[in-house]
């Protein structure tokens, strides 16, 4: 027995994304999110008796702050997948029957600061304790932010596959042409060019600023809830028909004995078992795309094209909402922003959840059926 | 040595790793094998990663490898390796097999650098009593 088919997403809310909200906390932000996701599921705040959250706030503040007492409530502590992970947790759980209305929230209102700031603080974390990082990293100088380790797997995919710079700008330029409508996009109406990502400077070579995601304030949530209940409810449910995941291989980059291989193919083929349908019948996929790195080994993981070749796979594939294997309909996380709270990751599950809904407005897919997401 | 600004390692358990930083002062490099199922590994931990056995030994290397990858730095983390801008953070894999994170060095940077060139070790005595692991091409 699985759980292919016992749980369905049927509300959510997405603030839009911004660099701040000036003034409002991150547990404000929450609140008005919770709020959001609960009305458009039809629900009172009362009847949420299961919640989970992010990794920065423990469930229990969270569910304080929301007067809330869930009888069943867990952080998700995977980085980037803590978002979409949510969702195969909240199903289990409903399945089992340990909460029948699962709150699933992420969200941060961020303190813009520059990097030189950031930085700063790094180099008064020099007498701090020690760690693995800090005695076999630190030394040598890491490039700021999560830039280095994306920059250490594209040099590695162009290496072994000769995959091009104008390749990976083109998964960035079909990002950010969904992004165009999106009205809670960050570079909503600012379109870009193949040249506009190959001339703007290095983060870090072989990495370009324009194939980086861009920290954000915002958040949203969902409501997961029993296929059963969802049937009576006024959205047009989202079944969950197949989870993997959420799988890990390392943590640090160079540990990973295969640096261009993500954990996705372990995830994936569990997933596609599970929900009884192949690869070719996916009709449109939103993957986590902190930068296109990322989100083009996962084509390949996930098995859209053969490993090695999702360079050739974007010259031959239109991958914005009106092609024929949309991509990140909303922008994804590079166009659309990266929310704090692991609410970069969590967009996929939104985007995917509205276009399934039938409420993508301007962005709707032709085939809103069946979608993959990868946090 | 006195105006090293740069951190230095940090170790949380100074006790496992003491060894390797003595042979590094000693411009040798030594990485953990494990007695039992032979396996190299690195960073060093308690227990063997392969067979979770607590029984292996430091074990000299010849310090030759490749550059498995690697990514030019322009923005460190730490402001105080701006100066060294641009310079190149990688990944070196040993002949033993193990990967570890290191500089390239004594190269042009980043012309001169390429994804599987052969490396081999560089010691930059960086403090009285800590000295880095680096590469520099071979």
């Amino acid at each position: 027995m699985t759980m292919r088919g016992e749980a369905a997403i049927v509300g959510f809310y997405e603030m839009p994304t911004e660099r701040e909200y000036p003034g409002r906390s991150t547990v404000s932000l929450l609140a008005e999110i919770a709020r959001g996701a609960i009305r458009d599921a039809g629900l009172r705040p009362e009847d949420i008796d299961g919640i989970i959250g992010q990794e920065s706030l423990n469930s229990m503040t969270l569910a304080e702050v929301l007067g809330a007492k869930p009888r069943y409530t867990a952080s998700m502590t995977v980085h980037g997948a803590s978002g979409s992970s949510s969702i195969s947790t909240a199903s289990a759980i409903v399945s089992a029957g340990l909460a029948n209305y699962v709150l699933c929230i992420f969200g941060e209102s961020r303190v813009r600061s520059s990097s030189r700031a950031v930085a700063a603080t790094a180099a008064a974390r020099v007498g701090g304790p020690g760690s693995r990082g800090a005695e076999w990293e630190a030394p040598f100088g890491p490039v700021i932010a999560a830039n280095g380790g994306y920059g250490l797997i594209k040099q590695r995919h162009m290496f072994e596959y000769s995959t091009k710079q104008e390749q990976f700008a083109k998964c960035a330029v079909d990002e950010r042409f969904n992004a165009l409508l999106n009205p809670n996009a960050i570079w909503k109406g600012q379109p870009i060019t193949i040249d506009d990502v190959l001339n703007s400077r290095y983060t870090n070579d072989p990495l370009h600023l324009l194939e980086c995601v861009m920290p954000c304030s915002g958040g949203a949530a969902v409501i997961v809830t029993s296929a059963e209940r969802a049937k009576a409810m006024p959205n047009p449910p989202v079944y969950v028909l197949g989870a993997g995941g959420p799988a890990t291989r390392h943590d640090a980059i160079w540990q990973e004995e295969d640096v261009t291989t993500t954990p996705v193919i372990m995830s994936a083929p569990i997933a596609l078992q599970m929900s009884e349908y192949s690869v070719n019948d996916i009709e449109f996929a939103e993957f986590y795309d902190c930068y296109t790195a990322l989100v083009m080994a996962t084509i390949e993981d996930a098995g859209f094209c053969p490993k090695g070749e999702v360079g050739g796979f974007y010259e031959d594939t239109d991958t914005t909402y009106k092609g024929s294997l949309p991509i990140n309909t909303d922008g994804g996380q590079i166009a659309a922003g990266q929310p704090g709270g692991n609410a970069g990751g969590f967009r996929h599950v939104i985007e995917a959840t509205r276009q399934i809904m039938g409420r993508a407005d301007e962005r709707q897919v032709e085939k809103s059926d069946l979608c993959m997401v990868n946090g | 040595m006195a105006d090293y600004t740069k951190p230095l390692p940090r170790p949380e358990d100074p006790e496992l790793t003491q060894p390797f930083w003595d042979a590094a002062k000693r411009h040798e490099l030594v990485i953990p094998r494990c007695r039992r199922c032979n396996a190299y590994f690195w960073y060093p931990r308690p227990a063997c990663p392969t067979c979770l056995r607590e029984d292996w030994k430091w074990t000299p290397v010849s310090g030759r490898g490749r550059l498995h990858t690697f990514t030019v730095v322009r923005q460190p983390s730490n402001p105080n390796f701006e100066p060294d801008v641009p310079y190149a953070y990688a990944i070196v894999q040993l002949e033993e097999g193990v990967r570890m994170v290191s500089n390239i060095v004594d190269c042009e940077i980043p012309d001169g650098l390429a994804v599987d060139m052969p490396l081999k070790a560089s010691y930059d005595d960086v403090a009285d009593e800590w000295t880095l692991v680096k590469f520099k091409p071979a």
